[in-house]
């Protein structure tokens, strides 16, 4: 059969798009290898710890999870909607300063958030010994005292985590279109209302995409937990690795925690029930914003400031007091370069792979694509360190199999994966790539599919419509999956610590190898570095996402 | 672009890297800043290249038993002799041949086979409020759950390995249901829920919230050390008590080292962790983290003097290490979180 030129172009154009499908599998195999490694334990025989663990714990784990989680949810959600929606439609003075300031909690790793908390708060710290000798009531005591609790771990949780559903939130509310709420108003519904019934909804994927990023950093989080004594899932598998050293038992505890973030995926898919909403031009929401002044310009103020003071501002002078009268200084510029190029790089690559992702599965909606975009994203709710053995295991045996090749060709053995970099690197792709794809995905799901096609009806290719389109559109959402992966990679500790190739080290190790000698106050500069590195970003981008 | 430029530069800048003639890697749970200067010392007489990475020890002996016959490690360096004791187990160290080290270690602090060997010694014990507690009504670990400590005791978390080889020697002299129904005693003396680290629970004696703390006594002598005010006072009101001193002594831990199975540079492993012994070595090693050495001649820090000498409980570590699942499973029954 003859091949004309145009069939052969078509043949041609088929076989790239399927090319560009295989290379989107491709890489969704690699990181859901470590997923499938940690599941793969679960065929392995339950050991006696496990056992003991029903006996005695596991309950527990599971109610202070779920409880956790709650708390988390309501905090993020009721920190984060409101900053957005006051951001979004009002206008006042210091607003512009306040978007961004709101980011900042997104810089402080949780744990050491509440390492400056207790320092500060608990029954030997300065406050209540200071209430004590005042003689203050016990009803005023109660909550400081308190504070290592889990209602105290849901908010250090919580006060970093907003940053989430406040960035996802407002970048929904921004794109909106000011046509329908006008059409709201000229309904005759009043502000709330239009809020709660057009501006919401239409926001709900992103606000809802923001929440399960915050609640799967919760049942990921260890430092927070430890610390204050809340026994969680997390603390039960490390306590079964570090403590048992049984990693049998820790993958299989891990994979019900797999399990429970997937149930949350779904439900949250379900209830969503495959609405989709596109915003019509994106016309400048200005002309649909209220200008505040007096007393309701100062109440949008205070409920702007109040989560930056308590999640930036107070434990930020606390480090910097412990830094600069206590501690004792080193020079961090080393780490402070090997943390920021890391994350640098490691979190352009991340969102890298989110885009492709979310292209194949925008191009080529199939069920299998979407589930698989699904299961690779749940790396995001793992423990650091239990993606570290996922990643561990195949690398060890992909290098002694290499090893063994090479051997006839007189090559001594060595690692050419474990203990590099690349291992590292790999593991906060597999750790953080649904943070990406959750931005990612919220900013391509706003374009309407309709766009693509007039823009094919009028010559351009499908990278045309990449390039000339889409990036342009999602420039915001782009952005803030590369600023939230860095800022994320920044205060990743666990991965980093066991993957890293020889002496090299981060601002997130050097502040732990202090903090885990007890020497929290030592450990205040890096933290604090840590914090200042994750402000460039944040404040760099920050920029370009107010620009659009 | 300039930012991504630069981002670009720095990763490629930071991916190379260069090799060493002679060399030992270490992988360390003990953290860096209290090792580095003994490595760089090492490094500067003999000309031997230290590589250090440091980690908790489950995840660095996950990470040698990865790597397999191609591990780079050459020495692991744990803070307890329960993690010894597991990489031992798990088949990934081999004998320790040197007759300098079987002579200069004690017998007490070392595998008997030579598997691994100890570096330090820390014990674990009682302080309490010297305003408050009379140190004649103290007298062991086993009398803490009489109940007139009811709701006086600050001690952390079961999740932590002192704890664990705590109980783990107490499983060893008594056996397994009594010290259960002791762990059941502490836990209902506990002036509050386990949070923090053994730091917090000497400051919590010192503000009044409890009036006994168990803490390792190296946390203490890095306070006596503060010139910090608030650590002052904890040291003024805070003091230290040996327990079980008529019977078989104070429960002692060890830092130790162990040589990993396929250390490609097993003579250099050696040649560091005798360095490690020498008197001088032994007495900075032990006086930068308060510690005792184990190297008897060598002279202890005038901080870890003045807490007074004491006798030991003279039982061979690795016990720790056997019984440290069980000492874990009879917490949890314990309910002590």
């Amino acid at each position: 059969m003859a091949v004309t030129g145009k069939d052969y172009l078509s043949y041609f154009r088929i076989f790239r798009l399927n090319g560009f499908l295989v290379a989107t599998f491709g890489v969704a195999l690699c990181v859901a290898l470590p997923l499938c490694i940690v599941l793969s334990f679960l065929a392995t025989t339950s050991s006696d710890v496990w056992r003991h663990l029903v006996d005695t714990l596991l309950l527990r784990y599971i109610s202070n999870t779920l409880l956790l989680s709650f708390c988390v949810t309501i905090g993020v959600v009721c920190i984060g909607v409101p900053a957005a929606w006051i951001i979004a439609f009002y206008r006042f003075w210091g607003r512009t300063t306040l978007s961004w300031l709101l980011l900042l909690p997104m810089a402080y790793p949780a744990y050491i958030l509440a390492y400056t908390y207790t320092g500060v708060m608990e029954y030997a710290g300065p406050l209540l010994t200071w209430m004590r000798a005042a003689d203050m009531p016990d009803w005023v005591m109660m909550p400081f005292l308190h504070i290592r609790s889990l209602p105290g771990a849901a908010l250090m949780l919580s006060l970093v985590l907003y940053p989430y559903v406040y960035l996802l939130a407002r970048a929904a509310f921004l794109q909106q279109s000011a046509n329908l709420m006008e059409a709201g108003y000229t309904l005759g519904q009043g502000r709330l209302s239009v809020f709660r019934r057009i501006v919401i909804p239409m926001a709900r994927p992103a606000i809802a995409a923001g929440t399960l990023l915050a609640i799967m950093e919760t049942v990921a989080d260890f430092g927070t937990v430890q610390f204050f004594g809340v026994q969680t899932f997390t603390t039960g598998i490390m306590r079964t690795y570090y403590g048992f050293g049984d990693t049998a038992g820790a993958a299989q505890l891990s994979s019900v925690l797999l399990g429970f973030v997937a149930v949350l995926i779904v439900l949250e898919r379900h209830s969503r029930n495959r609405i989709r909403y596109y915003s019509d031009q994106m016309r400048q929401l200005d002309q649909a914003a209220k200008h505040l002044t007096g007393l309701s310009a100062f109440g949008a103020q205070v409920l702007c400031t109040l989560p930056i003071l308590l999640g930036f501002l107070i434990p930020t002078m606390l480090l910097v007091n412990w830094t600069v009268f206590d501690a004792q200084l080193q020079s961090l510029w080393q780490l402070a370069w090997n943390s920021f190029a890391l994350a640098g790089g490691s979190s352009f690559l991340i969102v890298g792979v989110a885009l492709l992702i979310a292209y194949a599965n925008r191009l080529f909606p199939t069920r299998s694509l979407s589930y698989m975009t699904t299961f690779i994203g749940l790396g995001y709710a793992l423990p650091g360190v239990v993606v570290a053995i996922g990643i561990l295991i195949p690398f060890g045996i992909f290098d002694t199999w290499i090893s063994e090749q090479l051997t006839s060709w007189s090559v001594k053995p060595q690692l050419w994966l474990s203990g590099t970099l690349f291992a590292v690197i790999f593991a906060y792709l597999v750790r953080f790539l649904a943070v990406a794809n959750g931005n990612v995905f919220s900013g391509l799901s706003r374009i309407r599919p309709s766009i693509d096609q007039s823009g094919r009806l009028l010559g351009l290719s499908q990278t045309g419509v990449l390039t000339r389109i889409h990036i342009p559109l999602m420039q915001g959402s782009v952005l803030t999956a590369i600023l939230v992966c860095f800022v994320d990679i920044l205060k990743e500790l666990p991965a980093t610590l066991i993957l890293r190739p020889f002496d090299f080290n981060t601002l997130a190790v050097r502040a732990y190898e202090l903090a885990g000698q007890e020497r929290l106050i030592d450990a205040s500069p890096a933290s604090l570095c840590i914090v200042l590195v994750g402000l460039v970003p944040v404040i760099l981008l920050n920029r370009s996402i107010g620009k659009l | 672009m300039m930012l991504m430029r630069f981002i670009i530069l720095a990763f490629v800048g930071m991916c190379s890297s260069s090799v060493a003639a002679a060399e030992v890697n270490v992988y360390s749970s003990r953290k860096d800043v209290l090792i580095v200067p003994i490595l760089e010392q090492f490094e500067k007489q003999t000309g031997i290249e230290v590589n250090l990475i440091t980690g908790k020890a489950s995840a660095l002996l996950s990470r040698i038993q990865s790597e397999g016959a191609a591990s780079p490690a050459d020495l692991l360096i744990t803070v307890d002799a329960g993690n010894l004791h597991r990489a031992k187990a798990a088949d990934l160290v081999q004998t320790i041949q040197s007759k300098l080290l079987e002579s200069r270690i004690p017998s007490a602090v070392r595998d008997p086979k030579m598997r691994w060997v100890g570096l330090t010694r820390r014990a674990r014990t009682i302080f309490y409020a010297e305003d408050r507690v009379d140190p004649k009504t103290l007298s062991t670990y086993e009398n803490l759950v009489d109940d007139e400590w009811r709701g006086r005791i600050c001690i952390r978390s079961s999740s932590n390995i002192y704890n664990q080889s705590l109980v783990a020697s107490l499983i060893e002299v008594h056996g397994e249901s009594v010290v259960e129904s002791w762990a059941k005693g502490m836990v209902a003396n506990m002036a509050r829920k386990p949070t923090g680290g053994d730091t917090d629970q000497l400051r919590a004696v010192a503000a009044g919230q409890c009036d006994l703390a168990i803490s390792n006594t190296y946390y203490y002598g890095r306070l006596l050390d503060s010139e910090r005010a608030e650590d002052k006072k904890v040291v003024n009101t805070v003091k230290v008590f040996w327990p079980n001193q008529s019977d078989r002594g104070a429960h002692v831990n060890i830092s130790g080292a162990a040589v990993t199975k396929h250390a490609p540079n097993y003579d250099e492993a050696i040649k560091l962790l005798e360095f490690m012994v020498s008197d001088e070595v032994q007495a900075y090693y032990a006086k930068v983290n308060h510690e005792f050495p184990v190297v008897d001649s060598a002279t202890v820090s005038a901080t870890i003097q003045s807490l007074g000498s004491f006798k030991a409980h003279d039982l061979n570590l690795s016990i720790l290490g056997e019984n440290n699942k069980r000492a874990v499973m009879v917490m949890d029954r314990a309910n002590w979180q």
